[in-house]
């Protein structure tokens, strides 16, 4: 008795959890293969989580339309998705910055065809703490010399003179983000960053660094700005014209905010276009319903014309 | 002379008294430092986090919306998890420390395979999951699928289970051993009488304890390429999954501040979870208790 007491209850844990997950199974099957209600196959998208808010949206109104489709959506990065790209476990990866030639070139090595969309647009945006009344704009030197490890810019006063003899406190995304790699490239050439930032993979740290002091800056994507325009103050930057021009969803569209408006990216897999409908039906999805949800989720849509015209390579695909 | 004696002992008698005080303060001020973290945080996750914490919330997928959002996914994906977890990291722990204790010889090997447990049991969880994606999702070509993640995770867990389970073989007084022998019984039959009925308290703490650890488990899972969103019920070990931890995370990191409270209404969700986990083991434990 005491023994088959033991087995039972041995496994009687693992028996409870498994009818809890068997209980859901059937309500998915049944229905066939071919149904009524559009595609129904699956969709594996991977990559960057600064785009995943918009991909979110775009899956999740896809698998409203589509109930029989399965969107799956990972957050590995911009990096980590690509290494699954390369290695052919996903249809779609998502990417804050363009493909690097070392990634295009495994690709090519893997023998896998692909093809680059334009998602939207992310204004890349320079904040201070709301008491800090000395920063008026800064320049694309002065954000060089403020950030680059090899120069001897420590403090407000080595800016600009007239502004306080106080030390800079430096918030950074963390070095796997796309944003760091985005930022390192078009204000630091590549350089080193200053040792003595905060680097925090998590944005909403960076804003509280921000917030906690009257002498730091940071920078970070548009969303978390808009979401926290209350407690930090946006610095306007002198772009490559000459004009002095703060992020909004204008200037980041027109092209005047730069050189930090940055495009978010899509990759996808070609041979998956051609060979799974679901592929096809969700990207075409996601090119229609793009600039909606970059704007729901705080990001800045592109020109219509412009998903047009992807919605027109997308289609040289099939 | 005896009066100086006498001086000196209450001397040290009031010195011996007041480091009794000193030490009691010490480890009463150490349990209330644990006991106000964590008091705080759960105060601080309830009342960010209740709003958002109805019947549609574990009813409803992941959504860009915070008032739209819900944890069933995660919620089917921990279950679908645990479920491969469970019964393999059991059998596999608790037989591997049968062995261990009861068969193997005690020589230089078996010393060496312990000692390496104990070491697996402190390796970091993003190294299994660098196994599991290189063994089941790849090698194995399991993709990223539930198979592959409840397998990752029976593998971070194993060590502590092995450990666990036999610290708790060990305890068993040899006298019920000798007992059993002296009838003629044979190995096994000491073992399924005697060694597992008074073992398992100590096996299902261990058990429910790193269980608990892989609920609330993140980093392995990650690695192996959990999904972040997901809006339909899994039908099969082969499909893709999340879990609470990694849609927790997902919410916890995102600009909206209504998000935070989502994130926050999850991690109750996830502590109730875990409480409901321990609870059950000490019943269990308690009623075998009992009996020995």
């Amino acid at each position: 008795m005491k023994r088959t007491n033991f087995v039972k209850m041995g496994t009687s844990l693992s028996a409870v959890l498994l009818l809890a997950a068997c209980g859901n199974a059937p309500t998915d099957e049944g229905t066939g293969e071919e149904s009524a209600e559009g595609s129904s196959g699956s969709v594996q998208v991977d990559g960057s989580s600064t785009v995943f808010p918009i991909m979110e949206g775009v899956a999740e109104e896809f698998s409203i339309e589509n109930p029989q489709a399965r969107a799956t959506i990972g957050v590995s990065g911009t990096g980590g998705g690509m290494e699954k790209f390369i290695a052919g476990e996903t249809d779609i990866t998502n990417a804050s910055r363009p493909m690097k030639e070392e990634e295009a070139q495994m690709l090519e090595e893997a023998g896998i065809e692909y093809t680059e969309f334009k998602l939207a647009l992310d204004g890349l945006s320079v904040v201070v703490h709301p008491d800090n009344d000395w920063v008026d704009y800064l320049t694309l030197d002065e954000l060089e010399s403020i950030w680059l490890e090899e120069s001897d810019v420590e403090t407000w006063a080595d800016v600009r003179d007239g502004w306080p003899d106080e030390e800079i406190l430096l918030f950074s995304p963390g070095t796997d983000s796309g944003t760091y790699d985005y930022f390192d490239e078009v204000i630091l050439d590549g350089e080193q960053i200053d040792r003595e930032a905060s680097l925090s993979e998590d944005d909403n740290i960076l804003v509280q660094g921000v917030q906690g002091s009257e002498h730091a800056l940071a920078y970070f994507g548009y969303a978390y700005y808009l979401e926290n325009q209350d407690t930090v103050k946006i610095v306007p930057i002198e772009n490559s014209e000459g004009e002095i021009v703060e992020p909004t969803s204008e200037t980041v569209q027109n092209g005047t905010y730069e050189p930090l408006s940055r495009p978010l990216y899509f990759y996808v897999n070609n041979a998956s276009v051609q060979e799974n409908d679901t592929v096809y039906e969700f990207a075409k999805y996601t090119l229609e319903m793009a600039g909606e949800m970059a704007e729901e989720v705080g990001y800045v849509p592109l020109e219509e014309a412009e998903y047009e015209e992807s919605l027109e390579t997308l289609e040289s695909l099939r | 002379m005896k009066n100086k004696v006498v001086v000196a002992n209450e001397k040290q008698i009031s010195k011996r008294i007041t480091r009794n005080k000193l030490a009691k303060g010490l480890f009463l001020a150490a349990t209330l430092f644990g006991m106000i973290v964590l008091a705080t945080l759960i105060v601080r996750i309830v009342t960010q986090g209740i709003g958002y914490l109805d019947f549609g919330f574990l009813t409803s997928y992941a959504s860009r919306r915070p008032e739209d959002a819900g944890i069933k996914a995660a919620i089917l994906g921990t279950v679908w998890i645990m479920s491969i977890t469970i019964p393999v990291s059991l059998i596999l722990g608790v037989g591997t420390s049968i062995y261990l204790e009861e068969y193997a010889p005690k020589n230089k090997f078996t010393r060496f395979i312990e000692l390496n447990l104990a070491n697996l049991a402190g390796v970091p969880s993003v190294v299994f999951g660098l196994l599991g994606l290189t063994v089941f999702v790849r090698l194995l070509e399991m993709g990223r699928s539930i198979l592959a993640g409840g397998l990752t995770m029976s593998l971070l867990i194993l060590p502590v289970i092995v450990v666990a389970s036999k610290e708790a073989i060990r305890s068993i007084p040899q006298e019920q051993y000798e007992a059993a022998y002296a009838m003629g019984a044979t190995k096994w039959q000491i073992i399924r009488t005697v060694v597992l009925p008074a073992a398992t308290p100590g096996i299902l703490t261990g058990a429910i304890l790193s269980l608990s650890r892989g609920v609330g488990e993140t980093a392995s899972l990650l690695m192996i390429g959990a999904m972040t969103f997901i809006a339909y019920t899994p039908t099969g070990v082969l499909d893709g999954f999340t879990v609470l931890p990694i849609q927790i995370f997902s919410w916890a990191s995102r600009p909206q501040v209504e998000f935070q409270a989502v994130a926050a209404a999850g991690s109750i969700v996830l502590l109730i979870i875990l409480i409901v986990m321990n609870s059950l083991a000490i019943v269990i434990r308690n009623k075998y208790s009992k009996r020995y």
